[in-house]
């Protein structure tokens, strides 16, 4: 696919933001969005996982699932990989880099078989992209992951306070919040012409 | 059916979770980390709350603290007793019994007892309120009411009235003092389980200003000092301050507050009950601070019912012990 880098790396970051465009990874989005610190700390850890996977599976699958005409056995094949990628990686942390995984903590395994890992190395195939493209596609969706449900978390932290009737407490609001957000993120469709 | 594919399926996969088995298995020895046993140990034995009352981010780190040595075994506030014997047992020290304590909330200005000086519509939040001229509330030092201590109680043990002020389930409460570090305007005490009566006000402010803006605040009028037998009040700045050593939970100084600022937490009190070895010496009558005993010098004096508060009083100074104690279930009362 012929697509310069910059304008690759918005639209993974901002025109089709994973979270308010595409809707994939929910999950987290709602879970983990009450505060920021645990916003922050589960997007560091979508960040790395993305980025690492899609580089894992980007060489599985040109290297042996195409040759082998095994295609149709991607989502199973990813998802294990990944699984025992992070987990992999999660041990190597502990060891090696006491600090980042304290950092990371619960989130690195939580973030494992989520639909917003695996939405990404899906797009990479789908998408036709180069092992450079995934990865600026996967650096650019981790960030915009990050800048949404951090957003998210703070406007959560505002609407926590707030004097809501009691029926609208809670996840009824958030969904409200989040709608708005998303309709406010419609707003990039079509900048600068990209249409990924 | 295509078999080559099937075979192909078969085969490369097989093989790829094989592989990735051979590989996490290797890792997991290569890459433990050794970790103090005990520090696993202190977890389990932990309640898992997570409610930052030791001082630590979470469970996680305090045991991590106690097996390192720099925790004290019995930090846990929220296991309280049971936890502590446990984390000593497993860290095989001895542990000192701390007294179990639970919170009680200072005041009882709610809406209908005290003022409001403005009306306040901002976040639902006790410290953002406070901000703005020290809270909607007229006395400066009551409750704000908008429930930070019971979003930020561990245990659920804290519930908002309908007429805003907290209260505090004390069943439920581990006397852990998260609400206590909450509340912006110190209204909540920490009070050892044991003992049932607390002043349930924070006003420092003198009797006249109380009366303007609460009608149950102190007015520091001083009765309860006065008629406590034990002198475990003292009045300092304009507030009694309780000496919960000496009190001895007689409930006195709650009959005796005009402002009915005293809260006893005893579910029901005894009645005191002469019985026919009195001479009639009159001593008791003379110690009754609520004239609950009548009758003539000489002959069997007699309890009045109604005024008698179950103090004991009266059960101590009797030469005759001719006074029993008889609570509402018929037990006669421990009297110190």
């Amino acid at each position: 696919m012929h697509i310069s880098p910059a304008k690759l790396f918005l639209a993974a970051f901002l025109i089709n933001n994973i979270l308010l465009m595409r809707f994939i990874g929910l999950c987290p989005f709602f879970g983990v969005s009450t505060s920021v610190s645990t916003a922050t700390g589960m997007s560091v850890a979508v960040m790395f996982v993305m980025l690492l996977s899609s580089l894992v599976t980007w060489v599985l699958f040109h290297g042996i699932l195409l040759p082998l005409g095994l295609v149709f056995l991607r989502t199973a094949v990813f998802i294990l990989v990944i699984a025992s990628l992070v987990q992999f990686v999660e041990m190597a942390l502990k060891k090696y880099i006491h600090s980042l995984y304290s950092a990371m903590g619960i989130y690195l395994p939580l973030i494992t078989t989520n639909c917003a890992i695996l939405g990404v190395t899906f797009l990479n195939i789908d998408y036709k992209f180069n092992p450079l493209q995934a990865t600026i596609f996967a650096v650019g969706t981790g960030l915009g992951f990050a800048l949404v449900i951090i957003l998210f978390a703070t406007i959560r932290e505002r609407l926590a306070d707030a004097p809501i009737s009691k029926s609208f407490k809670g996840y009824p609001i958030a969904f409200v919040a989040a709608s708005l957000l998303s309709l406010a993120f419609m707003g990039f469709t079509g900048l600068f012409g990209i249409s990924l | 059916m295509d078999w080559a594919i099937t075979a192909k399926a078969l085969i490369g996969l097989g093989t790829l979770g094989l592989l990735i088995g051979i590989i996490l298995a290797i890792a997991s020895v290569k890459l433990t980390v050794k970790i103090d046993p005990r520090e696993e140990k202190v977890r389990k034995a932990l309640p898992g709350a997570n409610c930052g009352a030791c001082g630590y981010p979470g469970c996680d780190a305090f045991a991590a603290a106690v097996t390192k040595g720099t925790a004290p075994v019995n930090g846990c506030k929220f296991g309280g007793a049971t936890v502590a014997r446990k984390v000593a047992g497993i860290m095989g020290q001895e542990v000192t019994e701390t007294e179990p304590m639970v919170a009680v909330l200072s005041c009882r200005g709610d809406k209908e007892q005290a003022n409001d000086s403005f009306h306040y519509i901002g976040t639902s939040d006790c410290r953002e309120a406070v901000l703005l001229l020290g809270g909607p509330k007229a006395c400066t030092y009551g409750c704000i009411g908008l429930g930070n201590c019971e979003r930020v109680c561990p245990v659920g043990a804290i519930k908002m009235s309908e007429k805003h002020l907290p209260v505090i389930n004390e069943d439920k409460c581990v006397g852990c003092g998260a609400c206590i570090k909450e509340c912006p305007k110190n209204v909540l005490l920490l009070i050892p389980k044991s003992k049932l009566v607390y002043l349930a006000c924070s006003s420092h402010d003198p009797g006249r200003a109380v009366k303007q803006v609460c009608k149950v605040g102190c007015i520091a009028c001083g009765l309860c000092v006065k008629n406590c037998p034990v002198q475990a009040l003292k009045m300092e700045n304009d507030l009694p301050v309780m000496d919960f050593g000496k009190c001895t939970d007689c409930g006195i100084c709650v009959h005796k507050c005009p402002t009915k600022s005293f809260i006893d937490r005893a579910r029901g009190r005894p009645k005191a009950v002469i019985n026919p070895k009195c001479t009639g010496c009159g001593l008791c009558i003379k110690e009754c601070k609520f004239h609950a005993i009548e009758g003539e010098p000489g002959k069997q004096h007699k309890v009045i019912a109604d005024k008698c508060i179950g103090c004991g009083l009266c059960y101590k100074v009797c030469p005759e012990k001719a006074i029993d104690m008889v609570g509402a279930l018929g037990h006669a009362r421990k009297t110190a």
